[in-house]
């Protein structure tokens, strides 16, 4: 067994596949073999002991070199655009539930253009499609404002369909002690809406935290970018993508319980089911 | 002291009120019947502009006011001597007994949170619910939340308070307390209009009868005059089947 593993699987591959898919599946296996070709060949040279003490220098030494973008650009970047985010959604929530005449319409033609298109499209468009027109954008600020706008228009359907639930009769109460309808909106229907759209729209945080990642095709420098260095650098994709991941997961794990604290606070008010 | 002359409303193209004309003099207790559909919550609703009406004309206060070209103010100020007590209590489900009859005071008459609940706490004293100033709505059962309902229409110190039938989601114990406490207001010369279905409350309690049916009043009258010679071939029938309900 001279040959290299991966010509040797290509070849036995190449018997009884008709001839037209031989190119596709030469190049689309090549990957894939020669990642296996490649660990194959490590513990040919190196022995299995060997190869585990780099393996595990490799995941201790890049942990902190991920996490650490990680607390410094991918956390802040998903608070501050999520903050940003909801701004925007309860404002186009308000204006839909409230029926503001020409608002209305571009509050529709908004959610349908931003919910229409992929992230990472709207990504390219606003950081490269800018930058081409020569005027430098700071990728951080690009990529907060890009996520914010996009989580916005799906967070405003949330919060809509949570206020279009508040009963008619709160509102009517408001009104019939004596107040206005922005008092009724801010300290009545808000407050009971916040209370159904909180799980919908803790949803929606962790599906953007887990976006931010895709801000490294902005030259971002946030985990996943780290990640993608650290890769090129020791190559061990399978280990330090898979680091990458616990890492996330440990964020979601957190803000999966915080998102239990807040239903807690928010359940003051309801029934217990 | 508050009258309203000719007032019109339709639904789509169903006409609801059809020219229903009330006057109501302080101290009044007016109790509203009528067979389900005549149009009674729907005049009480359009005298506090929940409803718009189409047309006619309120005098209330020393103003007048057109139905149809009210001012968003006008309504204000007018609300703010008013109260209304729904069928559905309709308590901020997110404050609690407290914070529900003090909260018109704080935000919308600007009322300083400790005046408010004082006045809150003397109100929820009255209508006897003073263990439960803190309690969330949902704590509480449908008696209690439409006693705080009055409450907090109490709270306001208004002219005159809409009740619009307080007792009809409320079974026979719980309507109860609830009817007491409005005939203790009653008694001490609050001005109210009673939609209702509770004939006894409307036979001892209230001083003048509307009988209503199909968007017209049938007859009115002082509640002895109603019950006891009613005029109408109409409103005999509706008093007839009413008591004959009672006896099965």
């Amino acid at each position: 067994m001279q040959q290299p593993f991966s010509v040797f699987l290509i070849r036995s591959f190449e018997q009884d596949i008709p001839e037209r898919y031989n190119n596709l599946f030469k190049i689309s296996s090549c990957h894939f073999y020669f990642f296996i070709y490649n660990i194959y060949e490590n513990h040919k040279k190196k022995g299995l002991i060997k190869l585990d003490e780099r393996l595990i220098r490799i995941i201790i030494d890049s942990f902190p070199k991920i996490l650490i973008p990680g607390l410094k650009v991918t956390l802040p970047l998903t608070v501050i655009a999520f903050a940003l985010a909801l701004m925007i959604a309860t404002a186009v929530a308000l204006i839909q539930f409230a029926n503001v005449a020409v608002l209305k319409q571009i509050s529709r033609i908004y959610i349908w253009i931003i919910r229409g298109t992929p992230l990472l499209v709207q990504l390219y468009v606003v950081f490269f499609g800018i930058s081409g027109m020569g005027y430098l954008i700071e990728p951080f600020i690009c990529a907060a404002v890009v996520l914010a706008v996009n989580e916005g228009a799906y967070c405003a359907e949330t919060i809509r369909a949570a206020l279009e639930s508040v009963s008619k009769g709160q509102i009517e109460a408001g009104y019939c002690v004596g107040m206005s309808y922005m008092q009724i909106i801010r300290r009545i229907v808000l407050p009971q809406a916040l209370r159904t759209a909180f799980p919908p729209l803790s949803n929606s945080l962790l599906s953007m935290m887990k976006d931010t990642s895709l801000v490294a095709c902005i030259t971002v420098a946030e985990m996943f970018m780290s990640a993608q260095r650290i890769v090129a650098r020791t190559y061990e994709p399978m280990a330090v993508y898979l680091e990458v991941a616990v890492i996330y997961l440990l964020f979601s794990t957190v803000l999966t319980w915080l998102q239990g604290i807040g239903e807690k606070y928010l359940n003051r008010y309801q029934r217990e089911v | 002291m508050l009258e309203v002359r000719d007032i019109h409303k339709k639904f789509a193209d169903t006409p609801v009120l059809c020219g229903v004309s009330i006057r109501v003099d302080k101290g009044d207790v007016i109790a509203v019947l009528g067979p389900s559909g005549s149009g009674k919550t729907t005049l009480l609703r359009c005298m506090n502009f929940l409803e718009k009406a189409d047309e006619g004309v309120m005098i209330f206060d020393g103003g007048e006011y057109r139905f149809g070209s009210v001012k968003r103010k006008e309504i204000a100020a007018i609300r703010r001597k008013t109260a209304f007590v729904f069928q559905s209590y309709n308590l901020f489900l997110n404050k609690t007994a407290l914070q529900n009859v003090t909260e018109g005071l704080i935000v919308a008459r600007k009322m300083p949170k400790r005046d408010a609940e004082v006045i809150g706490q003397k109100m929820l004293d009255k209508v006897g619910l003073s263990d439960k100033y803190n309690a969330y709505p949902h704590q509480l059962s449908g008696g209690q939340q439409q006693r705080v309902a009055i409450a907090r229409a109490l709270a306001a110190e208004p002219e005159i308070i809409y009740f619009d039938e307080p007792t009809s989601a409320l079974d026979p114990e719980l309507t109860g307390e609830v009817l007491n406490v409005m005939r203790q207001l009653a008694g001490e010369g609050m001005t109210m209009i009673v939609v209702t279905h509770e004939m006894e409350f409307a036979k001892t309690v209230s001083n003048k009868v509307i009988f209503m049916e199909n968007g017209v009043i049938v007859e009115q009258g002082s509640s002895k005059e109603f019950f006891e010679h009613p005029k109408c071939e109409r409103t005999r029938e509706f008093l007839r089947i009413e008591a004959g309900n009672r006896i099965v």
